[in-house]
């Protein structure tokens, strides 16, 4: 606003201005209380921005709060490593001097010696070792076993402790666990992310890939974006029919079949879900219809359910209803009249209704497409209750994670960052090839 | 249990000890409040803490939050620990059905520094977890715990390996094979190699969608010892032969392998001959057999036993004289029997077994139907906690990967 005041002010050398009692001496405008206009406007223009800020503040609040504060925790935990650290400082500092070659020498045994005893005369809670435990044991199995069994032995034990270490259990004497100790004191790893990549550290601390039959998460990743395009191409099959029928249909019946849309968007999405495996499974009623039909044999019934199929079904019904809203409000504003003068001008009603018609609902499907895919990438419920063990996304790997805690839940938050950051990245691509000001969501 | 220590010391310091009766109790709420208002609780507290230890009695106005499992099992834990208990000494018990979720809701409760629950049902493996992370009071296990009958300790009488540092077991419980035997004409499987055997026993089986459990079968069927098989399963070999032998069973001609989540749906699976075999928990097979009817048969063969059992989470060390007078008095002989009128676990005292009798409500022997009794347990195999404490993360990813493919 203000640059329009200075555009629209008459240049200063104007003379007819010049004389007149509201400007200034430079030919500014003047106010009626002798301050120049365009501060007084922005002055007055400042309390009502504040005035804005100020109701638009709650939400602000709100979002901070339960939305952008979790996430930065979220993505912040995905790379925090301190569990070693904690509850071996003196033996992170010891390990940081040896060579990596061999066995580290008798400090580093007297300073581990040290940190576990010291934790061991904690109260309980305060304990820390349990779980620097757990996170060792993440990245070598049996590591827990070693520290806890040995930690039992320690408060007894005399000086030179390397002896009585490698007696006590032999993975002591094994460069893994100690390459392992001496990487996970760093604070800040990458590790999970490597996981998440399906990479890992092999026995002399290099990255390498891991063995095949242990890669879970990209291939997961590429399964969960594979089955939401096919998800997505179904749901734009299914609705556009719909809307065109709802907005070309006379209004009473248009408003009939809205609801008969609209139903099954207000109920539970447990409850269809549930009712999808009523139909679906082996003894339920799609079976039954045929094998009474004759079409399969009643000992070789279809599985349709419990896997990547049962997924598909229930998740294009339940977001169905986000393809169709977009591309019926679209459709809606489309006059009849366009289609019936380019068929008047001579076109096929094909060729009328890719040229003329398609390209107009182009707001609507987008809209569609991403709100269906965007949800769908994250869904989680259904996969979970219908998607059996092949079905499921890479949601329910990040649930299982979060909900095992420890480590796990580090490795969840790395797999739900990386999530975030393709959905963030695929919104990104899809403004720059179509744009999302030109969307349309209804 | 969110009466103050003085609350319930009170009775003590004055030399009350409840004997029952209703005009008692008053007295001694009444003598509290004045005492209260007197403000000199916090001593008498003090003074009475020291001597509380064993021959703690409750006031009769406390409460007790106990986290347990829900459905059947809290069920039986109502019947044969709470309400007596509730009866005898007037503590209220409050009860949350939040055991599903045992190992977060401690976790959490903790780190926030306030802890609600007291009690909490727990698997082993589970308490083992949470005990190595420090959000469970160690118990020992002589001191806290009732005697056996014959004066035998504590540490004793309960089965072998069962007791944890955190950890007090009520109930063994086993995983096992069990079938329909409408699936099957004459006999039907007997042995782990007979699951195996998809010529013989065609159909599909239902299997628990975790690697523990199925991985040691796996191995058995494959001719590994019983004994063996965590240590064979803890190498790179052994683990490469379990997933083979899970492979096989799953790509043979005339099985088929279906995964199930919860532990209703395997008597589900088999009532809808979904599957033809499934594994599953043993009372849930008891309960298709006794209450429903179900012609189901459990396969007694490696079948894995597990316990479960109560731990206590930190931050409950002011209401601690409660907990352990608690603890003492369900996990006796006495009541841990009392537990399996309502349900088929089996008592975690080897001295509840003698005391087993019917079902509270249909009259059947339960002895044959308990993990624990000898015929049955004679077969059985010990579920490693520590093992997959170690191995869990590695092979659970691996039999996602497994799963997906």
């Amino acid at each position: 606003m203000a640059s329009e005041i200075t555009a629209g002010a008459p240049p200063a050398d104007d003379p007819q201005h010049r004389a007149t009692d509201n400007t200034d001496s430079s030919g500014r405008l003047l106010s009626a209380d002798g301050t120049p206009l365009r501060d007084a406007l922005r002055k007055s223009q400042k309390a009502a921005r504040r005035r804005a800020f100020m109701l638009v503040l709650p939400l602000l609040l709100f979002l901070c709060l339960v939305f952008f504060v979790p996430i930065l925790g979220m993505v912040t935990t995905s790379f925090l490593n301190p569990e070693v650290r904690d509850a071996f400082p003196a033996t992170a500092e010891a390990i940081a001097e040896w060579d990596g070659e061999s066995l580290p020498p008798e400090p580093v045994f007297a300073a581990i010696a040290a940190d576990i005893e010291r934790e061991r005369a904690l109260p309980r809670q305060e304990q820390k070792i349990g779980t620097a435990a757990q996170r060792l044991n993440r990245e070598l199995p049996g590591a827990r076993s070693t520290i806890l069994r040995t930690a039992r032995d320690v408060e007894e034990w005399d000086p030179p402790y390397r002896e009585k270490f490698l007696e006590a259990d032999e993975a002591w004497g094994s460069e893994e666990l100690w390459t392992l100790l001496n990487r996970e004191t760093r604070v800040i790893t990458p590790a999970y992310y490597l996981l998440a990549l399906d990479y890992t550290y092999d026995k002399q601390g290099e990255i390498v890939k891991k063995p095949e039959r242990q890669q879970v998460y990209v291939q997961k990743n590429w399964f969960t974006i594979w089955m939401n395009v096919l998800i997505t191409g179904a749901c734009i099959v299914l609705a556009y029919p719909i809307s065109y029928l709802l907005a070309t249909l006379p209004a009473r019946k248009a408003n009939l079949l809205l609801i008969l849309v609209l139903l099954p968007f207000w109920t539970s999405l447990l409850v269809r879900t549930s009712a999808w495996i009523v139909l679906l499974q082996g003894q339920g009623v799609l079976n039954d219809i045929f094998v009474w039909l004759g079409l399969v044999d009643d000992r070789d019934r279809l599985r349709m359910i419990y896997n990547a199929f049962g997924t598909f079904i229930a998740m294009v019904h339940i977001l169905l209803p986000f393809m169709v809203l977009p591309l019926y409000s679209v459709m809606k504003t489309i006059p009849p009249s366009y289609l019936r003068a380019a068929k008047s001008l001579g076109a096929h009603p094909f060729r009328a209704w890719w040229r003329v018609y398609f390209p107009l609902t182009l707001p609507g499907l987008g809209a569609g497409c991403i709100l269906v895919f965007i949800l769908g990438i994250g869904y989680y419920i259904t996969p979970a209750l219908v998607g059996g063990a092949t079905g499921i996304f890479i949601s329910n790997l990040i649930a299982d994670g979060i909900q095992s805690g420890g480590a796990n839940a580090r490795l969840a938050a790395a797999l739900a960052t990386m999530l975030l950051v393709g959905v963030l990245v695929i919104y990104w691509v899809f403004n720059k090839l179509v744009g999302v000001d030109k969307l349309k969501f209804g | 249990m969110k009466a103050s220590a003085a609350d319930r010391a009170l009775p003590l310091s004055g030399g009350v000890s409840r004997t029952g009766g209703e005009a008692e109790n008053h007295r001694e709420k009444r003598v509290m409040k004045f005492n209260m208002l007197l403000g000199t609780a916090a001593a008498v507290a003090i003074a009475a803490g020291a001597q509380a230890q064993d021959d703690f009695t409750p006031s009769g106005d406390e409460k007790l939050t106990i986290v347990s499992w829900g459905g059947a099992y809290s069920e039986s834990q109502d019947k044969a620990y709470h309400e007596p208990y509730e009866e005898e000494f007037g503590v209220e018990i409050l009860t949350e059905d939040k055991s599903a979720n045992a190992l977060a809701g401690i976790r959490s409760q903790v780190e926030a520094g306030n802890v609600t629950w007291d009690i909490v049902d727990m698997l082993q493996a589970d308490a083992l977890r949470a005990c190595d992370e420090g959000l469970l009071i160690e118990i020992p296990h002589d001191e806290w715990l009732a005697e056996g009958p014959d004066g035998s300790p504590a540490s004793e009488d309960f089965i072998e390996d069962t007791l944890g540092d955190c950890f007090v077991p009520q109930i063994l419980y086993a995983t096992m094979f069990a079938y329909n035997t409408e699936a099957f004409e004459g006999e039907g499987p007997q042995t782990i190699e007979d699951i195996w055997n998809c010529e013989k026993f065609p159909g599909t089986r239902a299997l628990e969608k975790i690697p523990q459990k199925n991985l040691e079968w796996a191995l058995i069927a494959d001719g590994v010892p019983a004994e063996e098989v965590y240590d064979v399963l803890a190498t790179d070999e052994g683990q490469d032969q379990a997933f083979a032998s899970l492979e096989a069973l799953q790509s043979q001609e005339g099985c088929d392998v279906i995964w199930w989540s919860e532990g209703a749906q395997p008597p589900q699976m088999l009532a809808d001959e979904e599957a033809v075999i499934a594994t599953a928990f043993n009372g849930r097979i008891f309960n298709a057999q006794v209450s429903e009817d179900q012609p189901f048969e459990i396969i007694w063969d490696k079948q894995m036993f597990e316990v479960d059992g109560w731990v206590v989470p930190v931050g409950n060390e002011d209401d601690l004289p409660l907990i352990k007078h608690y603890l003492k008095w369900a996990t006796d002989t006495q009541r841990l029997a009392d537990q399996a009128k309502f349900i088929s676990y089996g008592p975690a005292r080897a001295s509840s077994d003698a005391l087993v009798s019917t079902h509270a409500e249909t009259g059947v022997e339960m002895a044959p139907h308990m993990p624990t009794n000898p015929e049955n347990f004679e077969k059985a195999v010990r579920f490693d906690t520590s093992f997959w404490a170690d191995y869990g993360d590695a092979l659970e990813e691996r039999f996602t990967a497994w799963l997906s493919e």
